[in-house]
């Protein structure tokens, strides 16, 4: 057992860490308060392989492992919390599951152009209906000679109108329940998909959040991503890799919301002395610190788990329920920390404390983890 | 088109601890960087690469653990990779230095060397100098651009305290650069993921085919005196005031301290 990073992984850290400070932290408040999804952070992260980092290099990709793709996606959300979802949304949600069940022609027309940052990714599951019970879809997609024919609408959909490429659940047999549902790939400017109504968020508000509308939306049959009737397993599966994603997302809010903190008790001053001198303030930064490191090993041994290929959704489930509701924690401590400063906009804290609430909520609730992690002890 | 870009692994930090013993650098517990001037030469040299097709290799002096920098270079887009490093080679200052690089140096083929103008651990831009010196190359230094025509000859522009010049040189050439010429490319994810499967070629003594007398401690002439860390400044006053009112205070302020 080693719980030491390898050489490549510190390389990876050190270039990542330049270039979320340099590149992503400059914008975090920018877009948070403008509602501005950052284009420009995308067309850097696509030459440098931050858009592909877990696809394999034979289809354009940077050839790294889940470790290194949560790493980023940590160090990302340390400044940035809408940068680190819109990476861990296009390749969790959208590459990934091509990569794992597209056919070799499905791969190579869309990973190389995913993994270069070209085009974005994006996943449809969620409906106004089908939430936490995601197996009630309502949309459908009815087979017409060489294509489908989608109708219905999903809703909450991260990178929506950025996106060129969409994998999306819809029924193709409502008899069979959760075996009649299939996944598809839904290209931007398919007749009759558009997007709808963009959402305004408590949080990651930089993030692109919108509805999807199919009106007798035309898909090709060569669309049609995994078998028939198996869209709801893959979505599962689907959404176990990317709970790793959005563990690292919140363990790297936490550790952002932690540094912060630090960095502010050592220059405040009250009663004569630094914020830091206060056994109190002492107190809430080793709470801090230690729930953290406790969040990002979870984290990490998920990852590494998915990248030996055993069955990972109980420790994918345990890393994102842990590490959510320690960023919920830490960032409510700091804003503490900060006092009435923390409150404003002046610091990041208050940004972070919003942020950190989505994890508890999106691809599957802190609820639907304990659900998850429950139903192994009790198989 | 082949280039060499020699680099150097520096400390990265404003608190650098000194042996007061031998007045060297403690480089535990500091971290290390790509001295910013090299990693400019860098970030040229691998466009060139991608521009006109070329072969980079990049060299380094330096302890064991300079193998981080030559692993950094590769993730940039280096092609091959040399540690020259030796228990002779300790010690060196800039002409000790400059005859192992310029020993190594003449073991390789290039059109182009790139060096940085100096490094921030030292401050001395000897080091370039002195190879092209050493390898009777033509020397081009404070480079802020650099074109190729394709063929052989190399379009330069030098900065100088008043402007830049603007020189030709044919290739092969020796180049120091600037920091500012380029802004260096982050390292590419694929990059990392090879770094450390590649193989960094070591070079030492025997290698270079220099005399023991040049190297390390026995072939540098300098002599550290006396080094110190410098006193950090008091915190300087801080004045809320529009544009022409800050004038008066600026001029009030530096005739008080007699500068003007």
């Amino acid at each position: 057992m080693d719980f030491n990073l390898s050489k490549t992984q510190i390389l990876f850290r050190q270039m990542i860490q330049e270039f979320a400070l340099k590149e992503v932290k400059p914008l975090a408040a920018e877009i948070d308060e403008m509602e501005r999804f950052p284009k420009e952070t995308v067309e850097k992260m696509g030459p440098i392989g931050l858009m592909g980092i877990p696809i394999p290099m034979k289809y354009g990709g940077s050839g790294a492992d889940t470790l290194l793709y949560a790493m980023a996606v940590e160090e990302l959300s340390r400044v940035c919390a809408t940068t680190g979802v819109i990476v861990s949304a296009h390749t969790s949600l959208c590459a990934v599951p091509i990569l794992e069940y597209g056919s070799e022609e499905q791969k190579m027309k869309y990973l190389p152009k995913l993994a270069s940052g070209e085009w974005l990714g994006a996943f449809g599951l969620t409906e106004p209906n089908a939430g936490t019970d995601a197996s009630a879809q309502q949309t459908t997609a009815v087979p017409d000679g060489d294509d489908f024919i989608i109708n219905g609408s999903k809703i909450f959909i991260t990178n929506a109108e950025y996106a060129h490429v969409y994998v999306v659940m819809a029924m193709t047999d409502k008899s069979k329940g959760t075996k009649g549902i299939t996944a598809f790939i839904v290209e931007k400017g398919t007749p009759g998909f558009s997007i709808g109504k963009k959402e305004k968020k408590m949080g990651i508000r930089g993030s692109a959040t919108c509805e999807l509308i199919f009106e007798n939306c035309r898909v090709p049959r060569a669309n049609q991503l995994g078998k028939t009737g198996e869209g709801f397993g893959l979505a599962m599966k689907t959404l176990d890799g990317g709970r790793i994603g959005i563990a690292a997302q919140a363990l790297g809010i936490a550790q952002g919301a932690l540094s912060e903190t630090v960095k502010y008790v050592k220059e405040r001053k009250q009663f004569g002395k630094p914020l830091s001198a206060f056994q109190n303030t002492q107190f809430q930064l080793a709470d801090m610190e230690t729930r953290i490191q406790a969040a990002r090993w979870l984290v990490y041994r998920a990852a590494m788990l998915k990248d030996q290929k055993v069955n990972y959704s109980s420790e994918a489930a345990m890393a994102k329920l842990f590490a959510a509701e320690v960023a919920m924690e830490v960032t409510t401590r700091a804003v503490q920390c900060h006092g009435g400063y923390g409150y404003t906009r002046e610091y990041p804290v208050e940004r972070m404390m919003r942020d950190a609430k989505i994890t508890e909520i999106y691809e599957g609730t802190s609820e639907v983890q304990r659900m998850v992690i429950a139903a192994k002890l009790l198989k | 088109m082949k280039i060499v870009v020699c680099i150097k692994q520096v400390p990265d930090t404003t608190e650098i601890k000194i042996n007061p013993a031998t007045g060297t650098l403690i480089r535990d517990g500091v971290p290390s960087i790509m001295n910013p001037d090299d990693k400019a030469g860098l970030e040229l040299a691998v466009e060139l690469k991608e521009k006109h097709g070329a072969t980079v290799t990049v060299i380094t002096m330096g302890p064991p653990q300079a193998d981080a920098i030559l692993r950094e270079a590769f993730a940039m887009g280096a092609d091959r990779a040399i540690l020259l490093t030796d228990k002779r080679f300790a010690g060196a200052d800039t002409l000790a230095t400059s005859h192992a690089l310029a020993g190594a140096l003449g073991k390789l083929e290039f059109d182009l060397l790139i060096t940085g103008r100096q490094a921030i651990d030292g401050d001395t831009a000897q080091v370039g100098p002195q190879i092209a010196e050493l390898l009777a190359l033509p020397q081009v230094t404070y480079l802020r651009n650099l074109s190729f025509d394709g063929k052989k000859t190399f379009t330069l522009e030098r900065e100088t305290e008043e402007g830049y010049q603007v020189l030709e040189a044919d290739a092969p050439c020796l180049v120091t650069v600037l920091s500012t010429a380029r802004k260096p490319r982050y390292m590419r994810v694929k990059g990392i993921v090879e770094a450390y499967q590649r193989e960094v070629e070591l070079w030492g003594f025997e290698q270079i085919e220099v005399a023991e007398e040049h190297l390390g401690l026995k072939g540098s002439p300098t002599k550290v005196f006396k080094a110190f860390a410098k006193a950090s400044k008091a915190p300087g006053e801080v004045y809320e005031a529009d544009p022409e009112e800050a004038v008066g205070i600026v001029i009030s302020k530096l005739k008080e301290k007699f500068i003007i």
